[in-house]
């Protein structure tokens, strides 16, 4: 995020899309509801389906799946043709506006009307709102992202709000909201192919350098590696001989799991080191037990980067152990000392590696986190980014046309579907599955389908069914609900019974590696 | 300071914040007024009367948290008179319902057959669920009354625990209205609200309906925010006393929203999860996952000793024995195949340090950039 958690209650507009809020992240959507019920915030909510956080919107905006830019697009072309834009903002801080500008002209509402759906006096409505907005903040989650056009989407938004200049201001921003606990701090501390810690370029000779003298080595590889989208396919064709995994469950989140299972198959040796026997840890070679957050001393970076202290409460059952002492022995055994005696070791060796969280210590987050950018033990951190300038200086204009999804619908397919979480389960469940009173709530898979539809298909509330795409058959249950529009289905992706993911499309964003998650086509049947 | 307006509290000068109630003045002083009802971050109800104080030249005592602080006020906060009104307010609130902890009194070896008709409602012999760790059990101490001398007043509603997470006990209800608070101004989930009128009064869900068929969502705030045993967790009802729990505050392992929470342990497990509140992010709140989700933790599924696969099968194995295996293939691989044919996915679930380590160890030992993590999926 570049804003805070807090700042929503700040917004006098907020604009919330692609996002489950009140499902996926229930405290960040009070926060939200309080804006709107008690601070008077106006809510814009672009969603393709009705979901409960629409139901406290002025506006509710619904666009056909996979149709974001154009949205965002049209918005612009209002903002634009009625001068409503913030001209100080754009000639100050911003390049690649004239390109933009024309680009976005032909985004008549009328014109995205055709291809979203969204009613042209409704979006021009929103664009108004938003650019009239004091201080106007942007809240997205993987309803954006789990797109081919994923970037193209995030970038789109990222335009929409410097148009209006609504970032680097208290209560504004443009807010991803991160699905898993501590995806801010794997991507911060180097879980990724290209970069180091602190998002430091595995391709820049100086970063390197600095790598090796602090971890006492040579050599470190100067070109960026593979994403979890590559390997799969590598693992596949032979390239990809080993794989080590941990605390995740590709086999269930993967899109298409049916191609990710042979990949793993293809593989030489696979370890897996999780809480549970996962349905990838049973596929492994190895499988090593771990700790817990219960059990763990460490730190977790949250959505709005904010470096939180994890501590350990209970034992560990048997024999499991900490994450970083497994790797940290198995590099011993390859002849590589990782002599750390706890958490806090590792942490002082990140600060003095990772400029961004140079100034983070121990003693600093006792008491409440700290954001980064904080680069020395007397920085205050950064609750708000881009407050003077942009990382690169000028804040660019990305001109970009709408493109559709991979996958439309046809006679054959004639069904839209999208999934996500619910409220009562998490991920792929390996966690809350284990509570009685979690399943008691939300014990099976289902499909949401609107009442329209399930008549169409002779379908009634509490009838199996049977899904089909291009790529596998599911059954489930079918529940009629209003928060489906007509034409579009949803199914929660938790549960190995009546895996989603054996339907979605893996089609996947060129630059992000994210797969079409949010667009598929399908048809349904009763069971027989 | 010749600007500030000021007030005179239990004969000390304060200055006045602008907007400030009495209530917020004093606690910002550090003088206690006690509250039942008052819910930081949410409107003031004056439900309770607890906090009332007095003033000089008003007619009646005021409550302290719907009062403004105003210019040249004279306030008493423990007077004769407020003492008199809280021991008052507190003997109606004990005399009525089931409030069978040494707070509610005997009254001439009543007391069995009361403790009889409690343990009818409740289902079980023992003393209040929430016993030590009830506000007004500690106001009633502190103002030396008991529920003595009056008729108890039965409360006509069944207890409600149609579900997996919270027991409503109305009988032990004080009305206070901090829940109805807490689902409507704080999670904003509407789910809850008074029903009925006078001495009928009850926090109902959905037209009174069980919470499971209302919008509740189980954040569980309202139990949070419950000063007595009305709203319970019902796996820690009866199971689990506050004295024997030592907490410990983390952070969630769910969502990214990061919620800082207390992990309440009582025999090396957790048994309860509270919400921090007073810091970010989530000031005190939680949702289902964070507060009700962590079975898992003492799950008897949980992976305990390290397992190796042969011939199709698991069989367990020591860590020496699985950590010199995996360290011998690894070689062996990179050896033959070059680096690149290794991958390591680390973790969103895993902390910074242990990231931050796995990193390393891929780009250092196995020298490859294959590294990443599954938040795209
Ligand atoms: S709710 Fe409080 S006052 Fe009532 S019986 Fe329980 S401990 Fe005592
Ligand atoms: S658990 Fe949450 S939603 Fe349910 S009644 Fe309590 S505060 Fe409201
Ligand atoms: S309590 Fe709920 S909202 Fe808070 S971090 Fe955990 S999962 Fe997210």
């Amino acid at each position: 995020m570049t804003n805070t958690i807090a700042c929503v209650e700040k917004a006098d507009v907020i604009l919330v899309t692609g996002s489950n809020t009140t499902e996926n992240h229930p405290v960040i959507s009070a926060g939200i509801k309080r804006a709107v019920t008690r601070k008077g915030a106006r809510l814009i909510v672009v969603d393709p389906r009705r979901v409960k956080i629409a139901t406290f919107a002025d506006h509710w905006l619904r666009p056909n799946l996979g149709t974001d830019v154009a949205w965002i697009n049209g918005m612009m072309q209002v903002i634009i043709a009625e001068g409503l834009y913030d001209r100080q903002f754009v000639e100050a801080r911003t390049e690649g506006f004239e390109a933009l500008k024309q680009v976005v002209a032909k985004y008549t509402p009328e014109y995205v009307e055709g291809i979203t759906g969204i009613p042209a006096a409704d979006l021009a409505a929103a664009a108004r709102i938003y650019a009239g907005a004091k201080v106007g903040n942007i809240v997205y989650c993987m309803g954006i992202t789990q797109h081919i056009t994923g970037t193209d989407n995030v970038k789109s938004l990222a335009n929409l709000a410097m148009l209006c200049g609504h970032l680097g201001v208290e209560g504004g921003g443009l807010n991803p909201l991160r699905g898993q606990n501590n995806v801010q701090g794997a991507c911060d501390m180097g879980g990724l192919p290209n970069v180091f810690s602190g998002y430091q370029a595995v391709t820049s000779e100086e970063a390197r350098r600095k790598m090796e003298a602090e971890w006492g080595v040579t050599e470190l590889a100067d070109k960026p590696g593979m994403t979890v989208t590559q390997m799969l396919p590598a693992a596949h064709d032979g390239r990809l001989k080993a794989l080590y995994i941990i605390g995740e469950n590709p086999l269930m989140s993967d899109a298409d799991i049916q191609h990710a299972e042979k990949s793993l198959q293809h593989l030489d040796f696979l370890v897996v080191q999780d809480l549970f026997l996962t349905e990838t840890a049973r596929k492994a070679d190895v499988v090593l037990p771990s700790k817990c957050f219960a059990e763990k001393d460490g730190t977790f970076s949250n959505t709005e980067r904010r470096v939180q202290r994890v501590r350990k409460a209970v034992e560990a059952p048997g024999e499991a152990w900490d994450d970083w002492q497994i790797v940290a022995r198995v590099a011993g055994r390859m002849g590589y000392a990782m002599p750390y005696r706890n958490a806090e070791e590792i942490m002082d060796e990140i600060r003095r590696v990772t400029p961004s969280y140079a100034g983070i210590t121990y003693a600093r987050i006792e008491e409440e986190g700290l954001h980064w950018p904080c680069p020395n033990p007397e920085h205050p951190g950064t609750p708000v980014l881009h407050k003077e300038q942009f990382t690169r200086g000028r804040g660019l204009f990305h001109a970009i046309d709408w493109l559709p999804p991979a996958e439309r619908v046809d006679d054959d397919y004639p069904l839209y579907l999208t999934t996500g979480r619910v409220l009562y389960q998490y991920h792929t469940g390996t966690m809350t599955m284990k509570s009685e009173g979690l399943m008691d709530r939300a014990p099976e898979s289902f499909l949401e389908i609107s009442l329209r539809d399930a008549r169409v298909h002779g379908i009634a509330d509490g009838d199996r069914v049977a899904v089909t795409s291009r790529r596998g058959t599911i059954h489930l249950v079918a529940r009629v609900s209003s928060q489906a529009v007509d034409g579009t289905v949803f199914i929660p992706f938790h549960y190995a019974k009546a895996a989603a993911n054996q339907l979605t499309n893996a089609a996947l964003d060129p630059i992000a590696g994210i797969p079409e998650f949010k667009v598929c086509a399908v048809r349904i049947a009763p069971a027989a | 300071m010749g600007d500030h307006d000021m007030l005179v509290m239990n004969g000390n000068e304060f200055t006045i914040e602008p907007g400030e109630t009495i209530l917020d003045l004093a606690r910002r002083q550090g003088i206690e007024i006690p509250t039942l009802c008052h819910l930081k971050g949410a409107t003031p109800t004056g439900a309770c009367r607890i906090c009332v104080v007095e003033v000089e030249g008003a007619r009646t005592l005021l409550p302290s948290c719907t009062t403004p602080a105003a210019k040249n006020m004279v306030v008493r906060t423990e007077s004769p008179k407020v003492v008199e009104a809280r021991r008052t307010i507190l003997k109606l609130m004990l005399a009525s319902g089931n409030h069978n902890c040494a707070a509610r009194g005997s009254d001439e070896g009543d007391w069995t057959s009361f403790q009889l008709e409690v343990e009818k409602g409740d289902r079980s012999e023992e003393l209040c669920p929430v016993w030590g760790d009830c506000r007004l059990q500690d106001l009633a101490y502190r103002y030396q009354v008991t529920g003595e001398g009056l008729p108890r007043t039965a409360i006509p509603y069944p207890l409600e625990d149609v579900n997996p997470f919270i027991v409503r006990d109305f009988s032990r209800c004080i009305l206070c209205g901090r829940c109805v608070q807490a689902c409507n101004e704080i999670q904003v989930n509407k789910a809850i609200s008074f029903g009925f009128r006078g001495a009928g009064t009850k926090v109902v869900a959905a037209g009174d309906n069980p919470l499971r068929d209302s919008d509740c969502v189980f954040c569980g705030e309202c139990v949070q925010v419950c000063p007595v045993a009305a709203l319970v967790e019902k796996d820690v009802r009866y199971r689990v006393r506050p004295w024997e729990t030592t907490t410990t505050r983390t952070t969630c392992t769910y969502c990214g929203v990061g919620c800082q929470l207390r992990l309440h342990v009582k025999d090396g497990r957790v048994v309860k999860v509270s919400g921090v509140e007073g810091v970010a992010p989530n000031y005190g709140s939680l949702c289902v996952k964070g507060r009700f989700g962590f079975d898992f933790i003492h799950s008897p599924e949980r992976l305990t000793t390290p397992l190796i696969k042969e011939d199709g099968a698991f069989r367990e194995a020591s860590w020496e024995e699985a950590l010199d295996l995996v360290a011998r293939r690894l070689e062996s691989i990179k050896a033959a195949h070059g680096s690149d044919a290794i991958g390591l996915l680390t973790s969103a679930r895993i902390t910074n340090e242990e990231n931050y380590v796995a990193q390393k160890f891929a780009r250092a030992v196995l020298k490859t950039n294959n590294v990443d993590h599954c938040a795209r999926l």
